[in-house]
Parts: structure tokens; sequence; C-alpha cells
């Protein structure tokens, strides 16, 4: 538990809390893609298991999913913009483009939302049927990490207002940015092999 | 709901439990008051962030649980000891074989193993506390309030009854309808919780907090063994977390996953349920084996024989955890070539099993023992396990686990390597670094007299279940029949006779407290040869007044040699500690009351507690508490008194 801060080097990484919790969070990140992958693997194995309810190819809508991509995605890249705006230290430009990366998240989920209800109505529930129990499942736990972070961010904001770029806010701000590429990662494979195979399938 | 639908009745047995919980919970709560110790508690133990403390509550508890498992499994016992016993009827049965499997592997051994590790591996590698000893003080209180979760279920609401597996479609709603089942899940979740948080704390403690220079494969084979287990958990508990998870959404939210509705698959859950069960096996043995070389090498007199071969056989058994699973499940019908697979990838895991026994062997060979207690749990381990590894072996063999599968044959053989194995473990650990914790030894002549019940014990009890096995006998059937009878009732005297060597140990512990002598020095064995021995017993709560430089294995012996210690008086700095704080027990506390809200499917409840846990996140995230420094004076003024300088 040394607290010798050194002079150098990117500020997240200067304290030894710095760099003990940073390391910490890309093994939870491990722990988090087993979590993902074992979702995926159930949603594989229950495929096409629709019994009553419709099936994917009869619901999904290739437009709404691209704008909710190009939403994620773009959030993706601003969120790495925010980081680098916080490596030149500038607060304003690191709260700025974070302020955008939420909207762009908030937009994903509105549009995630309506997706699921627009699903609900059509008579494709989580009790319907096994298929749909896991897609609601595997697109519902990413739904909740992008919500969980959105409230992360607006927290992390607050606290760089009342306190601006120190080792420890720099570092809460990487952190939740490793999170929210992880995110972006997760949806590339739902988009992939949930969404485009469910279509054509 | 009425209230008695609430509380189970109709039981005189359980009747008598509510009466001793009541008892036990008012005499607490007496003397706390009446000896003016309630802001005791508080401040030394419910808001320490200490990695000595936590690791010691969590051993308490695993007695606990110990106790609670073990009069489950002497009750079941008992009912089988003859034909035709009414002592429990075929539900009360069920739920007893439930909740002991439950209780011991996941409330029993895996606590009892964590708060050795939280108490030791600091230690060893010289840091002053683990990574993160906020989270350290989370995954303790996750930990505890689970296990209450589960336990109060045989008063409230009634207990589990599938087996400690859960198996669908038996454990679905459709089959097992009411909170039973629900306890088990949430109970589960909540204590998962904290052991995956404590798989990535002790993953940064070891890789990044080791005393300066020391080397990985300088590192002493406990702590190895803490490193790799820690690996194992971050990448099979998330698997567990999903399993509960959608069996919860399948119970309480009416999803399809496991049903025989809606094209759900019942099969899967057997699947995900031993891709996390079987990583957790070795989640609770390879510590074990760690402790067992601590042991054996500090009362062999002699460094650990082929210390790399035993690293790399470590890390090659975590490896095949994860590609075994299916050999619970042979009989399923996978297929001649599925099953195939899993045969020899299990047996595989006999080869760095064996090589682990050859390193205690070459140890023990030509060296002078000492034989103390904790050296005898160590001694004794080594033929026992391996009566329980060769009969694995054969229940690997997946064309003879038909003749074997579901009966008391392999109820024996995961005995004995739980039991020869983690069980014996635990004890040899506990009374091996009983004195670093507490000050004094436990009295080694009762020692002895609690090892030889319960090793006899064991062996009586379970060595005939292999044979009563071959003789057809199913597992979890609550009645016998005349034929099975003789072996029975062996089995039943040895299970009592390890109850006496656990009643011994309780009391050996009682007596020792009163009567040992109290530790002179810090190397309480006089054969410490790892780092913990290099500290003064009290150990202080910032344990190392300063780092030594390690460049050899066995750190200690080394220090000895050259005459050094931890306490270079001209070295000292101020010291960085984390303050304490009672925002773990209280989040966690609010976690227990949102699962008990939906094991009851009580929504109000179960999103009230949930939003409580939300609100002390967000005080969490506030927080930017910066710890305190030790002053140079203070941390001189400790050494001196506990050095007896």
């Amino acid at each position: 538990m040394s607290s010798h801060e050194l002079k150098t080097g990117p500020l997240e990484y200067r304290t030894e809390e710095g760099r003990l919790t940073i390391l910490g969070f890309w093994i939870f990140l491990g722990a988090e893609i087993v979590l993902f992958a074992t979702l995926f693997a159930t949603y594989a194995v229950l495929f096409g298991r629709t019994a009553d309810a419709p099936s994917p190819g009869e619901l999904f809508e290739a437009k709404t999913l691209m704008i909710m991509t190009f939403m994620l995605l773009t959030s993706s890249f601003t969120c790495g913009i925010a980081i680098h705006e916080m490596r030149r230290g500038s607060v304003k430009g690191l709260r700025n483009w974070m302020i955008v990366t939420l909207l762009l998240g908030l937009g994903f989920l509105g549009f995630e939302i309506y997706e699921f209800i627009h699903y609900a109505h059509e008579g494709a529930t989580l009790q319907s049927s096994a298929y749909w129990s896991s897609f609601f499942t595997l697109a519902g736990t990413h739904g909740l990490h992008v919500t969980l972070g959105i409230g992360w961010v607006t927290l992390l904001l607050i606290q760089l207002t009342q306190r601006g770029l120190t080792p420890k806010t720099s570092r809460k701000f990487f952190v939740i940015g490793l999170y929210w590429h992880f995110l972006d990662v997760v949806w590339i494979f739902i988009f992939t092999s949930v969404y485009l195979i469910g279509m054509v399938v | 709901m009425q209230l008695d639908e609430f509380f189970v009745t109709g039981e005189p047995l359980i009747y008598a439990g509510m009466v001793s919980i009541a008892l036990v919970t008012i005499s607490i709560l007496f003397f706390l008051t009446y000896y003016k110790k309630w802001g005791w508690l508080w401040r030394e133990w419910l808001t320490t962030v200490d990695h000595k403390k936590i690791g010691i509550m969590y051993i308490l508890s695993a007695l606990a649980m110990l106790f609670r498992g073990g009069v489950d499994a002497m009750m079941m016992r008992t009912q089988l000891a003859f034909p035709n016993m009414n002592f429990l009827n075929a539900q009360h049965y069920d739920e007893i074989f439930t909740t002991h499997g439950t209780v011991m592997i996941i409330f029993m051994a895996m606590p009892f193993l964590i708060g050795l590790m939280n108490f030791v591996v600091p230690l060893q590698i010289g840091a002053r506390d683990v990574a993160f000893p906020y989270l350290n003080a989370l995954s303790f209180w996750s930990f505890l309030f689970g296990a209450m979760l589960f336990n109060i279920s045989f008063v409230i609401g009634g207990s589990p009854d599938a087996g400690w597996t859960s198996y669908t479609p038996l454990a679905g709603a459709a089959m097992s309808p009411g909170p039973g089942q629900n306890f088990y899940l949430l109970g589960l979740q909540l204590s998962g919780i904290g052991t995956l948080a404590t798989g990535i704390n002790f993953m940064v403690t070891i890789l990044k907090m080791r005393a300066p220079k020391m080397r990985m494969f300088q590192m002493p084979i406990f702590t190895w063994s803490t490193l790799i287990t820690s690996f194992i958990i971050v990448f099979a508990f998330p698997i567990l977390t999903v399993a509960l998870a959608l069996m919860t959404l399948d119970r309480v939210f009416g999803a399809q996953f496991f049903t025989l509705t809606g094209e759900g698959m019942p099969m899967m859950w057997a699947n995900l349920f031993w891709m996390w069960g079987h990583p957790e096996v070795y989640i609770v043995i390879l510590p074990a084996f760690g402790i067992f070389s601590e042991v054996i090498s500090a009362f062999a007199r002699k460094q650990l024989f082929g210390y790399k071969a035993m690293v790399w056989a470590i890390i090659l058994i975590a490896g095949l955890s994860f590609l075994v699973w299916v050999h619970h499940f042979f009989t399923m019908g996978a297929g001649a070539f599925v099953n195939s697979v899993f045969s020899i990838s299990t047996m595989l895991i006999a080869v760095p099993t064996g090589v682990k026994i050859f390193n205690w062997l070459g140890t023990l060979y030509k060296s002078k023992i000492n034989n103390t207690v904790a050296m005898m749990w160590a001694l004794a381990f080594i033929p026992s396990f391996v009566i329980g590894g060769v009969t694995g072996v054969m229940l690997g063999m997946a064309s003879a686990d038909y003749q074997f599968h579901n009966t008391y044959f392999l109820v024996a053989h995961f005995h004995y390597v739980l039991i020869a194995g983690t069980v014996f473990a635990c004890f040899s650990g506990l009374v091996f670094w009983y004195p670093k914790m507490f000050g004094h030894k436990l009295n080694e002549r009762l020692g002895r007299w609690s090892f030889w019940f319960f090793v006899i014990g064991f062996h009586v009890c379970f060595f005939p279940q292999y044979f009563v096995g071959l003789d057809g006998m199913p597992r979890r059937v609550f009645t016998i029949i005349p034929e099975w009878m003789p072996l029975n009732v062996i089995s039943t005297v040895g299970a009592f006779g390890m109850g006496a060597g656990f009643a011994i140990f309780v009391f050996t512990i009682l007596y020792s407290y009163r009567y040992s002598e109290r530790e002179k020095t810090g190397d309480s064995w006089d054969n410490g040869r790892t780092l913990e021995w290099a500290t003064p017993t009290p150990v202080p709560f910032y344990n190392f007044a300063t780092l030594p430089h390690i460049d050899s294995q066995d750190a200690y012996v080394k220090l000895k040699q050259e005459g050094k210690t931890t306490f270079e008086e001209d070295k000292v700095e101020p010291i960085h500690m984390p303050s304490n704080t009672g925002q773990p027990f209280i989040m966690m506390a609010f976690m227990f009351i949102a699962g008990f809200g939906l094991v009851f499917e009580w929504m109000w409840m179960a999103i009230g507690g949930l939003l409580a846990v939300f609100v002390m996140m967000v005080i969490r995230s506030f927080d930017y508490d910066e710890g305190f420094h030790v002053e140079v004076d203070e941390i001189k003024r400790t050494e001196r008194s506990a050095r007896r300088l």
C-alpha cells in the first residue's frame, strides 16, 4: 500500500492504487467475457426453439438495428476521444465528449426498449419460448450493462466538476472507458450472431 | 400468505431447531449488551477491512457451517442405519441431503479455504493487505449473508429438496413450487458475487503486491495454489452466475430455459451447472494441496521436493478442470464419441495429480519428521486421497460408469476426495497457522484425540460405502433394504466417530484458549520457511514494518540464516493503510433483503432492497477516503513491544 506518486506517465497510472484498480478491472472484464460467452452459448443451443411464437426472421428489422449499431459504435469512438482529451489534461474536452457518449448510449437504449416492446406486441416475450427467453436474456443483459454504464458516467461527470482531473478521477474515467468499449465489442457479436443470422435463417 | 405458510410447521425436529436458534440468538444479544460489546463488535469486526480479521471471520463462519452440515449428515446416517427407520420422512430426508451438500461445498469448504488464504497469502508474499481491502470486506459479507439466506430456509419457507445439483425439470417451478428452490438460487447467487470478487482480489494481490524482488517462481506453494485457484474462480463463477440467473428467470418470471414446455432444454442445466461445478471441485482441492505442501515441507524440515513440477502440475490441473464436465452425466446419452473424449480428459487429470503425490513423498523421503497434529493430518491425507483418486479414475471410464453412476460408490468416492483432501487440509492448515492467528497453539494432546476419532471414523464411514454401492444401493434414497444393512450400520458408526472428532476439535479450541502457553516468538514451530513466520505474533495490523528483499524460495529460511528481520529500525517509513468502513456490511445487508424478497416473489421488497444497494454504491462512488498513515514512532513502538526488544 505505497502512496508514492509518480511524476510522469498517464495520470491514472501514477498511484499504486490506480495501477492495481486498472489491472483488477481488466480481470473483471475477463469474467464478463465468460458471462456473455455463457449467454451466447445458451442462445446458440436454444436457437430455433421458438415453439408457437413468431420466428426471429419475421420480427427483426434491419433499419432499427443499423441505427442502434451506428449509435453504439459511434459512442465507443467518442468515448475514445474523451479519454484522449483526458490524457491531454483537458477537463472540458473530457466532459463534453463524455456527454456525447452518454447521449448516444441513451439513444441506443431508447431504440432497444422500443424494439423489445414491439416484439412483445407481436407475441414474442421472455415467456413465450426457449428461444425468446434466451434472446431477451442475452440482449437484455447487454442493455442492462449499458444502463448501468450511463448511470455510472453520470456520477463520474458530477465528480469531475467537483474535483477536476486527479489521479483518482482520471483512473475512474479510464476504467469506465474500458467498460464502454467492452460493451461495444459485445454488441458487435450480438449484432452479427444474433441479429444478422436471425434475419437470414 | 398465512403465517403457517411462512414458517415451517409440523416437524418436531424443526421446532427444536427453531427453539435452539432463538435461544442462541437471545444469548448472543444478551452477552453483547451485558458486557457492553456492541461498539467493540462494530469497530473491530463488522467494519474491518483487515485481511487477517476477515480471514478469521471466514474461518469461524465455516466452522459453524461445518457443524450445520455435519448435523445434517448424522441425521441422514441415523435414518439409513436400519431398514424402515422412521426417523426422517422422505420429504425431510430430501431436504437434508440437499442442504448438506450445498452447505458443505459452498458455505463450508470454500469459505474455510478462502479464510486461510485471506489470513496467510498477504503475509506469505510480504504485502500489507490485499489489493482491494474494501472489496475484500464486501466479499466476506456477501458470503455470510448468502449463507444466512440459504440457512434460514429450514425454518422459514421450507428448504430446497432437489439435491445440491438442483437438476431441472425437477427443480423447475412446475415440479418444485414454493420458495424452497428460490432459497438455493438466491443464496448461491449472493455468495457467488463475493467469491468472484475474492478471485479478482487475490489475482491482483499476488501478481502486483509481492515483496521487492520476489519472483513468481520464488512464491510459497500455497500462494501459487491461491493464484491458480483465483484464475479458476474468475473463469468458472460467471457460468454459475448465469445458470442461477436463468433458473431464477424460469421460476420467478416464467421464462422457458429449462422447462418441458416452450421447447426448453432441461439437460442444459446439467451442462451449465457442471461447467462451473467441476472447476469448483478444483477450487476446493488446489488450495488444500497448497496447505499440505506447506505443512509437509515445514515438518519434514526440507525444501519442497520438485517445486517447479508441483507448480506446473497445479497449472495443468486447472486447465484440465474445464474440460471434463460431461463425466458427471455420462449416462445422459451424449453418445460414445463425446463420452470417450471426456473419459480420456478425465483420466488425464490423474497424471499431474500423481506427480504431486510423488512431490510429497519425495519431500518426506529421508527427512526427520516432526510429528505434530498438523503434520498428522497431512500424512493421513496422502493414502486416503489416493484411494479417492483411484476410484475417481474408475468412475472416469465411461462404460464402467454406467454401473457406478448414482450409487453409493460415487458417494464414497467424492467424500474420499473432499474430506481426505479439503477437510483434512482445513484442519491441518488451521492447526498450523493457529498460533499466528490467535497467539497460542492448539493443545496437541487433545488434537491427537480429535485426529484419530475423525480419521478412523472417516474410513469406517465411507470405505463400506464403496461396497454397498457396488451392491446396488443408489444415492439419495431415504430407506434401505435388509441386504444393505450390515455395511450401513458400520457406516453410521463411523459417521458418529467423525462427529466425536469434530466435537473434540471444538473443545480443543476452548481448552487451548484458556490453558495454552502464549506465543513468545513469531516463528511458532521453529520450522517456519515462509514469510508469514517472519512477522511477530500477534501480527501488527500493518503486517511488515519493513519489507525484506527476497532472492530465494523459502524466504524466511534465508532471512534467519542472515540474521535479518522484517523490522530494520533505520529503514522504517510511514505506512499507508485503508480506513475501516461499515459500507460493505450495510450494502450486503440490503442485498440480503432484496434476495429474501425475490425468494418469496415479493417484488416490492426485492426492488426496494436493490434500490438501497444502488444508493450504497453511489455513496461509495462519492467516497474519496484516502486511508491514513501509520507514523514511524508508532511502528517502532509496536514492533519493539511485539518483538520484546
